[in-house]
């Protein structure tokens, strides 16, 4: 059912946007509690050590009235988790605690929380506790954790491997051996994390009469926290309330289980006194989930007519010491085999997974979750096989890509595409960059000695993953979402949802549906949540599910209350409902479009004159829906993208000078949210293909955990970003939308790899390694000279 | 040569007097002494910026800087640019631009965007990118940023 | 993330500040811009006892010419710097070098002072100090003595300075006629410590160049004069010949150190590529 010309789809500013303008933005550090204490963690400076004593004396003398818990402390208070997965039987993963007891197994594992009167006093206090360690040798080189004598990360386990797969689809060797042109890549891709600007925060407050939880903090999936506050503290899950503020960006960091956050409301319970942590820059790097992490070989085959014969793709993911809990840890790994190959016609794939330990931070899903890396690789070797074959790069996607009629269609790694649009999203982009037209610059300036390049990379998007992958894991962790729209007595509408607004804007975009529902201005919308007490549960933000999801729950129950309002109207005017309509803010008659009574009106009418109302009728002013997305298993979104670059081969500088992309989101709620997610993806995406990078030694140290070191794409080398849509709706629901939050990080690091090694190919060099450095460059270009 | 040091200073147009503990830095001090959440700390080490805020005429990184060395100074913070309307302009054009999603670098792109319209003259894209080299956010790409400055300086200064 | 305990103390005259330095020597601070030491602090990474806020003092602030020197007060901030007339005329390789300075927050903070007195070995002052033969004037109850910048750095955050002394001053020559400089540095970002940069200043003749000075930072544990580098273009005309002979010179200076960001080789070929490069410029500009 098609909305009426409306709201949705308009580029309206969001409504949120003025208060964070206006620096009256509430994130967690802003709040205020009377009773406050504040913690810090002692950590481990070692990746791999056993915990022989701590003794808490000289803390507790520097700070007179300081309190020091141990892992053995708060595990009296605290369970352990284990992230395993019912549907993955052979998977492993160790019992997880809070704090570390025993033994440490990476660099900045937490090992004791300091409490104290200020954030100050409890940083001076852990200053003072002191540890004595036993260092053990630490798994620290990811090519070498699976190694025979590689120093195993959990000893009980007996290996560091947590988990292998394999997935194929006809005969690859075979193909790859009949092709006319095989290439190759073996691809390394470095750990990175998601440095959301606002740190992890968390203030609990445990109420010791009421024996009740509550905890302040930017999550991303709050009832996933209070479903394990619940759980491993042994508080009723009805009195534990989890409530989240303005988030400073998630990007999947904030929607994990950390035992900083755990330990943080167990001391609140210890104590009985409200309780905040916030991690520092410094403890954020070595505490975050942090995520990719994957060597990654691969061959793909092709005939005389650039036609895809077969792919191999064989990849080794590392984890850190553990997974993350309650969300399969081997997404990252599992979403490079599955998706690799994913928009092209193919038939023969041969996909192979290890998934390994190593002394390092926790792993998780960080935005686009293994789907950069499936598409860097799947599009880097599609360049190569398009060089081979003597065809231009943008015609061999073309001709590659699963036709219209092919479709719906299971890829060989296993992804159930309905309907793309990637002809159509290629050729909006050609024509955005000038594609011909480019190339030519690029030729003639190739005589000058200027070396620039071009990258076009196609990407799916996984989002919006619906029930048939979290329910047979076992995970407490929802898939579908809720909401209540209510009519207030003035006429104005509530919307109380379960999506969790993170910055994306999506409270403003489901005002924008709710608004045309019930025909009212957005601005006569207010969308809350963020309250696990309140609004109905959901599953929060992650995969890009907000409005796909969230959105067609919203629009569920403001089409439940437009039936009731209609139907309240019908009474009250004497009408039948199905003549009555809702435009402009009143009820209208629907062939004449004539107003009959204003909403303020059944809003009066139906909170406070009852006695008016004919016998029997009760007004439902307030309607309830959820949404399970069950049409398809997820939503597929897809896309292209273009990169335009200059590399300076003396140097290995690389200069960003454009970048493209052309997506499609299905509807488009609100474009001027939509292109925002895009580039601010894109630059993410960027940040991966040249900046960032978790640099550890081979003992586990981690080489760059500073702001100054940890290199983010800044304003200044970031390329202007043009976005162009195409709107393929998805099918099987009213709003029709899928999901845009990842698609720009999936797609760019491709794009700019190819770009780059498109510029070096008349030198004789390539690279295969993210993030590309300028020394990577020089390497490269001195190994092909 | 003292821990903790009486300071008097006006912030946001307002006389303001405290004792403050020496390692206090500005930010610290304007949020927890004076409630004025809206600078923010994203790395206490000088490279995000969301600490920015104007002393004495001129940004700075508000985590670089001791309480007690703002004894005596004007420091404005984006909630007293905010009630004079200084920036008001600026305001505007990010949020019909979305130049902001989580709003946490916010404060601090304002603030040094603010500065960056002191020169009284356009600036290309390249030199607005550049100006904005301190300024981390992770959320908007930048561009929508670099839309909304530039939409401000054709209104301040002519097309 | 926040600093230990330290006391602070804001003296309002120079000899204060000298009498406080002998006093505590190494349990002191002092406190410039403090856009190098407040990081620090706030990581724990140093623990003084005292800061001494120098900055209400008169004496140390200010750019001036005089007698064909310019003299640049500690407390010069990096953004009068770059927005000086007088630099810009006097000084034109110290103001080529300032956008490059980290960012504009910071440079509203940061000393030239603090950046000599720190002497990081990617940071562009002392750098530019050493090939414009500046030299600086330090103070202590001792005295006033005054340093070459040639000899000024020692090593790794070392220098010349000693426990109780202050650093006052730079003396640096303006640019006399005939001469020209030029810097260029390769950061990974807009404002970021250079993995390597290159100052030079020479007097260029036609295409000659006589009196080379090339410095080069973020190679080694310090600002480095590049003395062999320099000798190889003295008294020649500027050549592709020339150019080579700079750059083989340069292996002979340079002993670069590696780490995660560059390597020691990635060093020294990115210094070799910018020499050339600088003087390509520099003598293109005539
Ligand atoms: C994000 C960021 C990026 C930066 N990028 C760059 C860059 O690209 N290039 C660059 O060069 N710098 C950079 N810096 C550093 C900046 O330039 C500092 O300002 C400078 O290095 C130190 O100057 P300061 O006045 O802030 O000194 P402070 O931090 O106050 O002091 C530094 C040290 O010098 C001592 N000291 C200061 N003044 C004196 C004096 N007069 N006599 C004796 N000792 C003294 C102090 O005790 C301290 O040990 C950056 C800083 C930040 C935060
Ligand atoms: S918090 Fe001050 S620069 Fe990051
Ligand atoms: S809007 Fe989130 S960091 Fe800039």
């Amino acid at each position: 059912m098609a909305d009426p010309p409306g709201a949705v789809g308009r580029p309206l500013p969001r409504s949120g946007a003025r208060r964070l303008a206006f620096g009256r933005g509430t994130y967690t550090d802003d709040l205020r509690f009377p009773g406050l204490l504040h913690l810090a963690f002692v950590r481990s400076p070692h990746a791999h050590a056993r915990i022989v004593k701590i003794n808490p004396g000289p803390a507790l003398a520097a700070v007179p009235g300081a309190r020091v818990f141990t892992g053995a402390d708060i595990a009296r208070v605290c369970t352990p988790w284990q992230g395993l997965m019912d549907n993955l039987p052979t998977m492993v993963s160790p019992p997880q605690h809070a704090v570390a007891v025993d033994r440490a197994v990476w660099q900045g594992e937490p090992v004791a929380a300091v409490v104290a009167a200020s954030r100050a006093e409890a940083e001076d206090a852990a200053a003072g506790v002191v540890v004595e360690w036993e260092p053990l040798p630490a798994a620290a080189v990811r090519d070498r954790t699976l190694d025979e004598d590689a120093a195993p990360v959990h000893p009980e386990l007996g290996s560091n491997l947590s988990y292998a797969a394999a997935i194929r689809a006809g005969d690859a060797e075979a193909a790859l051996a009949g092709a006319a042109h095989v290439v190759e890549g073996d691809f390394s891709f470095a750990r990175h994390t998601g440095v959301p600007l606002e740190p992890r925060a968390v203030i609990a407050d445990y109420d010791p009469g009421e024996g009740r939880l509550t905890v302040h903090g930017g999550h991303q999936a709050p009832w996933h926290q209070q479903d394990t506050l619940s759980r491993h503290l042994g508080i009723p899950e009805h009195l534990v309330r989890v409530v989240t503020p303005d988030i400073g960006g998630g990007f999947g960091i904030k929607l994990h289980i950390y035992g900083e956050e755990i330990a943080v409301s167990a001391v609140s319970k210890l104590l009985g006194r409200p309780v905040k942590y916030v991690a520092d820059r410094l403890e954020s790097f070595v505490s975050d989930v942090q995520a990719r992490d994957q060597r990654v070989s691969a061959r793909l085959g092709v005939g005389e007519d650039g036609g895809i014969r077969g792919l191999s793709v064989d990849a080794l993911s590392s984890l850190g010491a553990y997974g993350s809990y309650g969300r399969p840890p081997i997404n990252e790994g599992m979403m490079t085999i599955t998706m690799a190959g994913g928009p092209y016609a193919n038939e023969h794939y041969e996909g192979r997974l290890r998934v390994a330990f190593q002394n390092k931070p926790p792993s998780g899903m960080y935005r686009a979750v293994g789907q950069p890396i499936a598409c860097a690789v799947t599009e880097q070797l599609l360049d190569r096989a398009a060089h081979a074959a003597g065809i231009d790069p943008v015609d061999m996607r073309r001709r590659n890509y699963w036709t219209d009629e092919a479709c719906p269609v299971r890829t060989p790694g296993g992804i159930g595409i309905g309907r793309l649009s990637l002809r159509a999203c290629l050729d909006r982009l050609a024509a955005m960059m000038d594609y011909g037209a480019l190339r030519a610059e690029q030729a003639a300036l190739r005589g000058r000695g200027i070396h620039r390049g071009i990258g076009v990379a196609t990407f799916l998007e996984m989002t919006s993953i619906g029930p048939e992958r979290y329910g047979p894991a076992g995970a407490r962790i929802s898939t579908q979402d809720g909401a209540t729209v209510r009519l207030e007595p003035s006429g104005a509408v509530r919307c109380v949802t379960s999506v969790i607004e993170i910055g994306q804007g999506t409270h403003s975009a489901l005002a924008q549906i709710v608004a045309d529902r019930l025909g009212v201005a957005p601005q006569d919308v207010a969308v809350v949540g963020g309250d696990t007490s309140l609004t109905p549960h959901g599953g929060g933000a992650w995969a890009s599910r907000g409005l796909t999801i969230g959105g067609e729950a919203v629009w569920r129950a403001a089409q439940g209350l437009r039936e009731n309002i209609l139907e309240l109207a019908g009474s009250i005017l004497q009408a039948d409902p199905a003549d009555l309509d809702l435009a402009g803010g009143a009820v209208s008659d629907r062939a004449t479009g004539e107003a009959r009574i204003a909403l303020a009106e059944i809003g009066r009418i139906g909170h406070f004159r009852h006695d008016t109302l004919p016998p029997g009728v009760q007004p439902e002013l307030a309607v309830t829906r959820h949404y399970v997305p069950d049409a398809v298993p997820f939503a597929l979104a897809n896309g292209v993208q273009g990169s335009w670059l200059e590399v300076d081969p003396e140097t290995g500088e690389v200069r960003l000078l454009e970048h493209w992309v052309v997506e499609d989101c299905g509807r488009i709620v609100n474009p001027l949210l939509v292109e925002e997610q895009i580039r601010g993806g894109v630059v993410q995406g960027i940040g991966g293909a040249l900046f960032e990078e978790c640099r550890h030694d081979e003992e586990g140290q981690m080489l760059n955990a500073t702001f100054a070191d940890y290199l983010v794409p800044m304003a200044a080398e970031m390329p202007d970003i043009h976005v162009g849509h195409v709107e393929t709706p998805l099918e099987g629901t009213a709003l029709g939308t899928k999901g845009a939050g990842e698609a720009g990080t999936v797609g760019a690091p491709a794009a700019v790899l190819l770009a780059v090694n498109d510029a070096l190919r008349p030198l004789g060099a390539q690279v295969d390694s993210l993030p590309i450095t300028p020394e990577s460059i020089l390497h490269a270009l001195a190994a092909g000279a | 040569m003292q821990e903790f040091i009486d300071i008097a200073l006006t912030v946001n147009g307002e006389p303001v007097s405290r004792r403050v503990e020496a390692r206090q830095h500005l930010v610290d001090f304007l949020r927890n002494e004076l409630g004025l959440t809206g600078s923010h700390l994203g790395c206490e080490h000088g490279v995000c910026g969301a600490c920015t805020v104007r002393v004495d005429g001129a940004v700075v990184r508000g985590c670089l800087m001791l309480a007690v060395q703002a004894d005596g100074a004007d420091v404005w913070t984006v909630e007293g640019l905010s009630d004079s309307g200084g920036i008001a302009d600026l305001q505007e054009a990010f949020i019909a631009r979305n130049a902001l999603q989580c709003g946490y670098c916010t404060p601090g792109m304002l603030l040094t965007a603010a500065e960056m319209l002191e020169a009284g003259r356009r600036m290309t894209r390249t030199e607005i990118r550049a100006f904005l080299s301190g300024n981390f956010c992770r959320c908007t790409g930048y561009h929508a940023i670099v839309d909304a400055i530039g939409t401000v300086m054709e209104r301040r200064f002519g097309g | 993330m926040k600093a230990p305990r330290f006391s602070y103390v804001r003296p309002e005259s120079l000899e204060r500040v000298l009498e406080l330095l002998a006093e505590h020597g190494d349990e002191a601070r002092i406190l410039a811009g403090g856009q190098s030491l407040m990081p620090t602090l706030n990581m724990r990474l140093s623990e003084p006892r005292l800061l001494i806020d120098i900055n209400r003092i008169d004496a140390l602030k200010g750019i001036s010419l005089e007698d064909g020197t310019v003299r640049v007060g500690a407390l010069a901030r990096h953004a009068e710097l770059l927005d000086s007339p007088l630099v810009a005329e006097h000084l034109p390789l110290i103001a080529a070098a300032m956008p490059h300075v980290a960012h504009v927050a910071v440079r509203n903070r940061g000393t030239f002072g603090g950046s000599i007195a720190l002497a990081d070995p990617a940071a562009e002052l002392p750098a530019c100090a050493v090939a414009l033969d500046a030299a600086f004037v330090l103070a202590s109850l001792r005295g006033r003595r005054t340093v070459p910048a040639r000899s000024f750095f020692h090593g790794l955050y070392e220098t010349e300075l000693a426990e109780d002394e202050l650093l006052v001053e730079a003396r640096i020559p303006a640019l006399a006629a005939g001469y020209r400089s030029s810097f260029l540095e390769f950061a990974r970002r807009h404002g970021d410590f250079a993995l390597a940069g290159i100052c030079c200043h020479a007097r260029i003749d036609g295409a000659v160049l006589s009196d080379v000075r090339l410095a080069c930072f973020g190679s080694e544990d310090r600002p480095r004069f590049a003395g062999a580098a320099s000798a190889a273009a003295e008294g020649r005309a500027w050549s592709g010949e020339v150019k080579e002979a700079v750059k083989a010179a340069l292996g002979g200076d340079l002993d670069p150190i590696g780490n995660f960001h560059a390597s020691a080789a990635t060093r020294l070929h990115l210094a070799r590529v910018l020499a050339g490069r600088a003087l390509d410029r520099m003598a293109a500009a005539g």
